[in-house]
């Protein structure tokens, strides 16, 4: 056969490719601090803009007052106990919201007629500012949990919901035939086509719900709440402690950033197998 | 297995603007262990066929049968290669031949898979990824997919039509050699010519919108064949001329 030389020739590039992962891992470690590098430089400049007094102290403080109560609040423990139950709710939240939109996005993205009669219905509902359920949250559920977490859930729930029944509608036709001529029944289909097919989208849809639930979160604790870094900004603006409003802010991005990271890291695991444009630059970068 | 087909009729309906008719009354009858090619113009309906008798595809009117047996969708009997190799990206080679035998134990699966995997040739690429595969190669992946379940109906859908002319040949004459041991029917449709003839017992000449059966060659050319032989270039000039018959 003539075509042992090529098949030699990809032989050892697959060699190559099984060898490359340690230098990739190396250059995505060398990737992250580049993601640190505008942050630092505006910290650096919100410091020099401080210590020049641009920037008025009583409404915007330095970082190192900002670093200073958050450290107070280390210390007393209270920021843990804030921390805590802001990450506790989103993750409540997400989880309902995912598993809700898991199973009904499932459903109809996968049959024809239950999308007739369900998607209307939920498209309809998705028009509806979320916020606007507040009131009834507040009525249904009361002021407690029960009402955050079900604020969170409806934010997470729309975009896991749409990804995944998109996703499973375009999962392409040419790979589900395979399916189809090789007499897969129901079961089949879902779990060694269309489940994997439609991963990268879903993906897609946790990573949008898991912000959304970060951004719910904050108008579930701005209505009416004890503790959790919404509670923190509430109160840093009636007592009039700007540090504290800022220093929360911080901390959900970073909070925020951390679990969106999560996420990502278990999607690349995943879904290495995708050849497209990240796959490429990965290999560019080795 | 013997595969018939009887008046067959296919009208696609007025869904998207005017209906039309892509096939209508096509016979054709295909021996135990016959090899026969369709051939004919673009748009004639020879996809159309295929996909209808792998049961992908209803048909508007007439039948198919096999071994006298009415055929009404996907049958563990058939099996079909498409023209692109139609490989799940996230499965290694091994898995995406095992699609084909879900229903086995999974070590008949693993014999059966390592089995066909020799027979393309590509045992060594067992776990690679089908991203790390060249055309041909995933083309194979797609042939020991169809190979791996012991069909006795092979339908092939212009399978190496987006391969260079060396691998194409290459192909060729492996798909025959796995034929010539197997003994499977093939259906195969191409657009080449010389391809048809070198491989056949039978080519059909498909022309028109409706398609419909044209001519009917048989090719009773001692094998193997050499491309460049008066006989297979007689044969192929004779088809040719019916193609652009008007």
């Amino acid at each position: 056969m003539t075509t042992q030389a090529t098949e030699i020739g990809t032989l050892e590039a697959l060699a190559e490719a099984a060898a490359a992962p340690k230098s990739a891992r190396a250059s995505r470690r060398s990737a992250r601090w580049r993601g640190l590098a505008l942050p630092l430089a505006l910290a650096a400049a919100w410091f020099a803009l401080s210590e020049s007094g641009t920037l008025p102290s009583q409404i915007f403080p330095a970082p190192q007052a900002v670093l200073r109560d958050l450290w107070r609040l280390t210390a007393n423990g209270q920021l843990a106990g804030h921390i805590a139950i802001t990450t506790w709710r989103v993750a409540l939240g997400f989880v309902a919201g995912t598993l809700a939109a898991t199973a009904l996005g499932a459903a109809t993205g996968y049959s024809r007629r239950v999308r007739e009669f369900l998607d209307p219905t939920i498209q309809a509902l998705k028009a509806v500012p979320s916020l606007a359920w507040v009131p009834l949250f507040i009525l249904w559920f009361g002021i407690f949990e029960t009402s955050k977490i079900a604020l969170i859930a409806i934010g997470v729930f729309f975009p896991v919901y749409l990804n995944l029944m998109t996703g499973l509608q375009g999962v392409d036709r040419r790979l589900v035939e395979v399916g189809l001529v090789n007499n897969f029944g129901a079961v089949d289909l879902v779990r060694h086509i269309l489940a994997p097919a439609t991963l990268p989208s879903y993906f897609t849809g946790l990573r949008a719900g898991l912000a959304l639930g970060w951004m719910f979160v904050i108008a579930a604790e701005l209505m009416g709440a004890s503790q959790g870094l919404g509670f923190l900004m509430i109160d840093g603006e009636m007592t009039g402690r700007p540090a504290i409003i800022i220093g929360a802010l911080i901390l959900f991005a970073v909070a925020g950033k951390i679990s969106d990271a999560l996420l990502v890291a278990v999607g690349r695991r995943l879904l290495s197998w995708q050849d497209d444009f990240a796959a490429l630059q990965d290999r560019e970068r080795t | 297995m013997i595969l018939e087909v009887s008046r067959l009729g296919k009208r696609y309906d007025e869904a998207r603007g005017v209906g039309h008719d892509a096939l209508r009354g096509v016979d054709l009858f295909i021996g135990a262990h016959e090899f026969v090619s369709l051939v004919g113009t673009s748009g004639c309906g020879k996809s159309t066929l295929l996909r209808i008798v792998s049961g992908l595809e209803k048909p508007s009117d007439g039948f198919i049968r096999l071994d006298q047996r009415p055929v009404s969708g996907p049958t563990s009997d058939v099996a079909m290669v498409f023209q692109d190799p139609r490989l799940m990206p996230w499965l290694n080679v091994r898995d995406n031949v095992r699609l084909a035998l879900l229903k086995l134990p999974r070590n008949e699966q693993n014999s059966r898979i390592d089995a066909a995997l020799t027979k393309v040739g590509l045992t060594a690429f067992a776990v690679a990824l089908p991203r790390q595969l060249s055309g041909g190669m995933a083309q194979r992946v797609a042939l020991a997919r169809a190979l791996v379940r012991k069909p006795s109906v092979l339908l092939l859908d212009e399978p190496f039509s987006a391969l260079d002319a060396l691998l194409r040949m290459k192909l060729q004459d492996h798909l025959g050699e796995l034929w010539r041991n197997e003994k499977f029917t093939v259906l195969f449709v191409t657009h080449d010519v010389e391809e048809a003839v070198i491989l056949s017992d039978r080519v059909v000449v498909m022309r028109g919108a409706p398609g419909r059966v044209e001519r009917e060659v048989v090719i009773d050319l001692p094998r193997p064949r050499v491309r460049t032989s008066a006989g297979v270039q007689a044969f192929s000039e004779e088809i040719i001329r019916a193609l652009h018959l008007s």
